[in-house]
């Protein structure tokens, strides 16, 4: 062994080995710090919101209207019109969503048609927002007469986010082991009842991340709402989607007018006064909030579902 | 139990009925499936047969020749360019940052982190990619800009420069997480043989899995350059509305997508021809976005079938 | 070398005894041996099944008896699973698969692989258990109850006296009955194979097929499963494919040795092992190959 620990090539190796080590050390740092960076912006930015916003998160704000004076003005019609367009979203995402994604998941053969679906998927989710948006100025608003309403903006914002559902569903339905279907299969199940009854039941849990993850997507899209052109000023509430009288359901809020969450802070945010920056912080605060908080809740839906079901 | 085996008879009724479900159901998947390429063709129907009549009023040649683009101005000129410049700039500005801050998190999280680390990380991204735009805008104007004008002096309150870099931060955790897939898509085997040679993580990461992954990385950039065209709200919010023919990112400049915004927020009847206007500007961009995703969906392909 | 069993003397409703014997005349180099035996259940004849253009099974005849044990022997990818998988048409899961020739399921006569009859019903009458146990994640009662459920059974009480009774048949009942809500995964291995195997009982079967059924289990789990087998006999005809050529001589009243998509021999068990007809019969079964 002194024999060859004496060897100078071995000496030349050995600093080669420290200088190159000393390389992957200063990686670590760098990527740690870029990690470390990107990740204090959102700290930063959260914090900023809810720093600058503090004087106006407060009862007042939630449940005042717009108004001309700042210290005023508060966001009650913005929360209530981004409720209702998700419901709408919601409602009409999830079900073609899911449906979609089960049909090229357990029924499309593979064929050019199954592939020009699938092209139009992966399409789809990668048209800037604002194209929807002139889509649905285009087709909703003027060709269908829904005007500037709540139906035409959830219908649009459905739109932008099926592509989210649609790949969160397949994925999910993909977890599904094939051994699972061959049992259900073999017990003279037909293709829609090993769907029904096992497939989906089964990744349900993805399928929700994927809503989740969609929805969080939703709520602070901006642009196709403007465009569609959704008011930033409104002094009053959709019609109540529950009323006094049979059938106690009523649709007439799909029409109405609405502002948004992320319209009103736009709003805020483009004027001049200080005042309203103040706003826009503390609209900027509950919607960041809600967002990461929609976030939080898919990714610990997944992590549980994920640890859970162990074939 | 009714299920008499060799007497099959009153099952076949059931089965029959049965089928036939199956078969209505498996219409109804089909027409929601049909959804997605019924979108794509409204989306291209609506945005060429609004667009049309704009340029029966503009010659092409002037729309993408003209240096000027004042469609609501008394004497209108309809120049695309200002706007292709203004978008341009801005996705430079935000490709600067991105490309350099996504690839070392990616060969930081695929080849570097523990596990443990992987998996906190990689939700608190996800996060970040989960921020509003507009709530980016209010970053990039209110934190951003006072920021940059105590570098730069004499900057503007509205400029691309912060907009850029903010729309870069925005992309950064996409761009991270095309890429790692990539490089995670890399075999094990390849890895292997670089360490039995004695190199180093840093060399293995540089040497054997970039470039066994470039074409996934190089897929992350065009899809991330796709986002950067496309944003809305950060430019909108921060960068300025004014059409401004410059290369300069210092300058305050409208994008195609902020004049979407700016002619939106206004109330022109359905007619006008600077409705018309955001309709053609919208084609432009959905051309631009759409040879972007073509080509980076090409590639992903390719980095998926290649091992 | 057919026999002409089957066509003829389908007359019991209940299809368990016919009325005729039926022996079992078996090829042997040279000659033929008649032995005494039960009668046919199922009759593969030229079947043939191909993958695409892959020609996975070439020309097999062979008979099923009633109430017995056949089992299914060869090297790896020699078509043993694929030929099982043609009983309940597990094969039209797949695109692009084709079937030739016929197996005709007595006493009706049907035709298992033909187009006219639907898999569906095929499936309702012949069970399968799996190479590795695949329980579906719900509880214990309800995998058993799914058989029963998916023939649109609706009484409450009547799906419970089947469960029960499947789980007893499937020797699994005194280790499950305190807890037949909880989930089906919280089993061990070889536990689940036998609630798969209750599962599959549930129904009733005429015939239950069985893809290697141990492969993924311990010794001791093995060794239960293969007495529930034996023991299976009483009640339904039973087809298993196995890697394992003890196992098919310790559970099987016959054996089929095949090679290559082929049918090479099929004999009574204890003939096969000890005295096999063919030279590839018995390179195979001492170890020469595969």
């Amino acid at each position: 062994m002194a024999v060859v620990a004496e060897d100078p090539s071995l000496y030349a190796i050995r600093a080669g080995v420290l200088r190159r080590k000393l390389l992957d050390k200063a990686f670590v740092i760098l990527g740690l710090l870029v990690l470390v960076a990107a990740l204090a912006v959102l700290l930063a930015l959260f914090l900023d919101l809810v720093v600058q916003g503090a004087p106006r998160l407060n009862w007042d704000f939630i449940t005042s209207y717009a108004s001309r004076k700042p210290e005023k003005a508060g966001i009650l019609a913005a929360w209530v019109g981004t409720s209702l367009v998700m419901v709408v979203t919601a409602c009409v995402a999830m079900p073609i969503g899911v449906a979609a994604a089960i049909y090229l998941e357990e029924y499309a053969p593979k064929n050019w048609f199954t592939a020009i679906i699938e092209i139009n998927v992966t399409n789809l989710a990668g048209v800037p927002s604002i194209i929807y948006g002139l889509l649905a100025l285009g087709l909703f608003v003027y060709k269908f007469n829904l005007g500037q309403s709540i139906a035409a903006a959830g219908l649009t914002l459905a739109l932008l986010i099926l592509p989210i559902v649609i790949v969160a569903t397949r994925e999910a339905v993909r977890a599904v082991p094939r051994s699972i279907r061959e049992a259900a299969y073999a017990l003279g199940a037909t293709r829609w009842e090993v769907t029904a009854h096992h497939v989906l039941p089964y990744s349900m849990g993805g399928v929700l991340t994927g809503m989740i993850i969609g929805l969080s997507r939703a709520i602070g899209e901006t642009a196709p709402i403007i465009t569609i052109g959704a008011l930033s000023f409104i002094a009053f509430l959709p019609s109540p989607p529950i009323t006094g009288e049979f059938p106690f359901l009523s649709f007439a809020w799909l029409k109405d007018a609405f502002t948004a969450m992320p319209i009103q802070m736009f709003n805020w945010v483009s004027r001049p006064d200080p005042g309203f920056r103040i706003n826009a912080a503390a609209a900027g605060a509950i919607l960041l909030g809600m967002t990461l908080l929609m976030n939080g809740v898919a990714i610990w839906l997944r992590y549980r579902f994920r640890k859970k079901i162990n074939w | 139990m009714t299920a008499n085996s060799n007497n099959p008879a009153p099952f076949r009724d059931s089965i029959r009925r049965r089928r036939l479900r199956d078969r209505g159901i498996e219409a109804l998947l089909l027409a929601a499936g049909l959804v997605a390429v019924f979108a794509t063709l409204a989306i291209v129907w609506i945005l060429v047969a609004e667009a049309l009549p704009f340029f029966d009023h503009v010659p092409l040649r002037d729309f993408l020749t003209d240096t000027m683009w004042t469609p609501l101005f008394a004497e209108p000129r309809y120049g695309i360019m200002p706007l292709v410049a203004g978008t341009l700039v801005t996705t430079f500005v935000a490709l600067v940052v991105a490309i350099p801050a996504g690839t070392l998190i990616a060969i930081y999280l695929s080849e570097f982190a523990t596990h443990r680390l992987r998996e906190a990380v990689k939700p608190a991204l996800e996060m970040l990619g989960a921020v509003p735009t507009v709530v980016y805008g209010y970053f990039a104007l209110v934190m951003v800009t006072p920021f940059l004008q105590k570098l730069i002096p004499g900057l503007p309150g509205f400029n691309m420069l912060s907009a850029g870099l903010v729309i870069g931060i925005m992309i950064v955790p996409y761009v991270a997480s095309v890429s790692e897939d990539a490089m995670r898509a890399v075999p094990n085997y390849m890895r292997e043989g670089s360490y039995a040679m004695g190199a180093t993580r840093f060399q293995t990461a540089t040497r054997v899995v970039v470039p066994g992954a470039l074409s996934g990385i190089a897929a992350a950039y065009i899809l991330g350059i796709s986002r950067a065209v496309g944003e809305t709200m950060v430019v909108a919010v921060a960068a300025g509305l004014q059409p401004n023919l410059t290369w300069n990112p210092t300058e305050s400049a409208a994008t195609i997508t902020a004049f979407i915004v700016q002619v939106s927020l206004g109330d022109l009847p359905h007619d006008s021809i600077g409705y018309q206007s955001i309709f053609a500007a919208g084609l432009v961009l959905l051309v631009i976005t759409l040879v972007f995703n073509i080509a980076g969906f090409a590639l992903t392909r390719r980095f998926r079938e290649a091992y | 070398m057919q026999t002409e069993t089957g066509k003829s003397d389908v007359t019991s409703p209940a299809g368990r005894s016919f009325s005729g014997d039926t022996p079992l005349r078996v090829a042997i180099d040279g000659g033929t041996k008649t032995v005494a035996a039960a009668p046919v259940k199922a009759r593969a004849s030229r079947l043939g099944f191909h993958y695409g253009s892959l020609q996975a099974l070439k020309g097999l005849d062979m008979e099923i008896r009633d109430k017995q044990v056949t089992a299914l022997i060869g090297p790896s990818g020699c078509g043993k699973s694929t030929f099982l998988r043609c009983f309940n048409r597990m094969h039209d899961l797949t695109p692009l698969t084709r079937y030739e020739g016929s197996i005709r399921l007595y006493p009706d006569d049907i035709d298992l692989v033909s187009k006219d009859v639907d898999p569906i019903e095929v499936r309702m009458r012949i069970g399968m258990v799996f190479q590795k146990p695949n329980p579906f994640p719900k509880s214990i009662f309800e995998n058993v109850a799914y058989g029963l459920r998916v023939r649109g059974l609706r009484s409450k009480a009547l799906i419970e006296e089947e469960v029960e009774k499947a789980l007893r048949d499937a020797a699994i009942w005194d280790e499950v009955k305190d807890r037949l809500q909880s989930s089906g995964l919280s089993l061990s291995g070889g536990q689940q194979q036998r609630l798969c195997i209750a599962r599959a009982l549930a129904t009733n079967p005429e015939m239950l097929l069985f893809d290697e059924p141990t492969s993924a289990l311990d010794p001791i789990a093995t060794a239960r499963i293969e007495e529930l087998i034996t023991a299976l006999r009483e009640r339904v005809t039973v087809l298993i494919v196995t890697h394992n050529m003890q196992q098919a001589a310790r559970v099987s009243d016959y054996t089929a040795f095949m090679y290559l998509g082929e049918l090479i021999e099929f004999d009574v068990t204890s003939k096969l092992f000890t005295n096999p007809g063919k030279k590839a019969t018995e390179d195979y079964i001492t170890g020469r190959y595969g």
